[in-house]
């Protein structure tokens, strides 16, 4: 049965299905971090290196695999620099905790 | 490693990205979160080199990139966040749109047939519309941002005509792409070419305070764009991934639409305040207001037993969060009970000001949200609101007034108020603000940060 189902309508059970995760993981997000969470979504959607790797994978070299590069480059920027962000913003959370208990 | 090992792999990461996302609920868990979000990506990213044989190339262009980012990351100013997260989301469009074309150039390095089928040449057809219009509307939203483009609205007539024109010749190049039987690429590229426009043309109209939703509209457009190549790819990690940022997004420009008690069309469609229907209604009677000094405010707020400091985008501008900390750290010594209000769409995007706050490591338990604190106005002695506007606009309450049914803090409600703003000019909504009018309101002009300098000055 799982074989005559067309990939693409797998595909859409997982986009349905994520998206329901998403609303909810969401929703739970304090107001306070909505700013890192936008930070750490667009590093989330920097996933898109995955693509960008395949792009730049193949052994023989022509114009698409450079245009490839470059979307490793521009996602890599993308990864680091929202997670690197993220971690300095929710640094400051962090600190201010401690010392609003002490 | 087999394909049944990988689809395992990017299973697993996808599970780190979910709880990325979950560790954000509260402070205490929130690095936690972002550790998540790191090692699920770590996870995706050794586990696709194992599919690729250019191995230097793209390692070289990680690091390249890694550097890049974790130098921005580094140097950035928190008051600078809502231009770095703009810039950062047309990265993730620009990258979609180089995946799209080189996957059209060459399906079979990305596990497609040689021809691609037609449910291939459909999601990359999206894939590219949706990342194309990410970068171009990014593009002009970190201009706006960043302050080197205006941000008041590009209106002109006929403006929604041609967007639709455009949108329709972009959905007929993308379905000329579709039908044909080779690789099209003049109707790809052409479409390709409309959709950078149109992203364009989409955020040009829209206005500087309705930043928020437009950012976090462009932070769900980027995952869709990661979802859509997720789909072409026939990768679900990608989809996934895509999906969790794509529905925050559109979460957010949710609260942010609902917070401003706008729809959330009549944002995108943009131009608040030009289409003639928010005129400003003057009345011909003067008013008059009541200005004071940066000394009066001090020596107000520190008989005050209470006081409620209600932050705007005027702060971030200022960059005066570190001088309010030592005016709140000084009022607290004196026994002043000191609070934060913080509107949700004060600033340029979400929990903008809590983020401006938290670097002035101001603790988070006197920041409050709109819902928390709005009960305690009547009961408060001073509210100084720093430079916000349209927030604390008791027109809101007026039938019949642009904004009215928007949320806002309660700032009337106080016994007395002041106002730190540079000068009478209205808001953003183009209104009048009757709260600076009412007799217990002091405005005290000049910059947000050199005023809150005095005031501690003279504590």
């Amino acid at each position: 049965m799982i074989g005559e189902i067309d990939p693409v309508i797998i595909n859409l059970t997982v986009f349905v299905l994520a998206i329901f995760v998403g609303y909810h993981v969401v929703w739970n997000v304090t107001p306070a971090l909505h700013t890192p969470l936008m930070s750490v979504t667009n590093a989330i959607s920097g996933i898109i290196l995955v693509g960008a790797m395949l792009a730049a994978g193949p052994a023989e070299t022509d114009w698409g695999v450079w245009l490839g590069a470059v979307a490793v480059t521009l996602a890599a920027i993308n990864v680091f620099g929202g997670f690197l962000v993220s971690q300095r913003m929710l640094e400051m959370f962090k600190k201010k905790e401690k010392k609003g208990n002490a | 490693m087999s394909a049944n090992m990988v689809a395992l792999a990017y299973l697993v990461a996808s599970v780190f990205f979910i709880l990325a996302l979950k560790g954000l609920s509260s402070p205490e868990s929130a690095r936690r979160g972002n550790l998540f979000g790191m090692v699920g990506m770590a996870i995706a990213v050794a586990t696709t080199l194992t599919l690729t044989v250019n191995w230097p190339l793209i390692l070289g262009c990680i690091a390249v990139g890694g550097v890049i980012g974790a130098l921005v990351a580094q140097r950035v100013q928190m008051t600078a966040m809502p231009e770095l997260v703009a810039f950062m989301h047309s990265l993730v469009g620009l990258a979609a749109v180089f995946i799209a074309i080189a996957a059209v150039n060459n399906p079979v390095s990305f596990g497609l047939p040689e021809m691609l089928p037609a449910g291939s040449k459909l999601e990359l057809f999206l894939g590219t519309f949706i990342g194309a219009m990410t970068w171009s509307g990014s593009v002009i939203a970190f201009l706006k941002l960043s302050g080197r483009m205006s941000g008041t609205p590009i209106v002109f007539s006929g403006q929604h005509m041609i967007n639709l024109l455009l949108a329709v010749f972009m959905v007929g190049f993308g379905l000329w792409f579709f039908f044909s039987e080779t690789t099209n690429w003049t109707a790809f590229i052409a479409m390709t070419a409309i959709a950078f426009i149109l992203g364009f043309l989409i955020i040009i109209p829209i206005g500087g305070a309705d930043m928020p939703v437009v950012i976090s509209m462009l932070n769900s457009y980027s995952g869709w764009a990661a979802a859509g190549i997720g789909f072409s790819l026939g990768n679900p990690m990608l989809i996934i991934a895509g999906s969790l940022v794509g529905s925050s997004g559109a979460i957010l420009s949710y609260i942010m639409c609902k917070a401003m008690n706008r729809p959330f069309l009549s944002v995108i469609l943009g131009g608040f305040g030009s289409d003639g229907g928010t005129a400003v209604v003057d009345d011909g009677v003067q008013k008059t207001y009541r200005s004071g000094s940066a000394e009066d405010a001090a020596f107000l707020m520190g008989n005050a037993d209470s006081v409620i400091i209600v932050p705007g985008y005027g702060l971030a501008v200022a960059r005066a969060q570190h001088a309010v900390k030592e005016l709140a750290e000084l009022l607290h010594e004196k026994g002043v009970n000191v609070r934060f209000a913080i509107h949700p769409v004060a600033g340029r995007m979400p929990g903008h000001m809590n983020v401006l706050l938290a670097e002035a490591e101001i603790p988070y338990e006197q920041v409050l949200e709109m819902e928390e604190i709005n009960s305690d106005f009547s009961n408060t002695d001073v509210v100084l609101v720093l430079g916000a506007n349209d927030v604390v606009n008791p027109a809101a309450n007026v039938p019949g007034s642009p904004i009215y049914g928007m949320p806002i803090l309660d700032a009337h409600k106080a016994r007395t108020v002041m106002v730190v703003k540079r000068s009478m000019a209205v808001g953003y909504a183009g209104l009048d603000n009757d709260l600076f009018y009412m007799d217990k309101t002091m405005m005290i002009f000049g910059d947000a940060k050199k005023v809150v300098e005095y005031m501690v000055k003279a504590l």
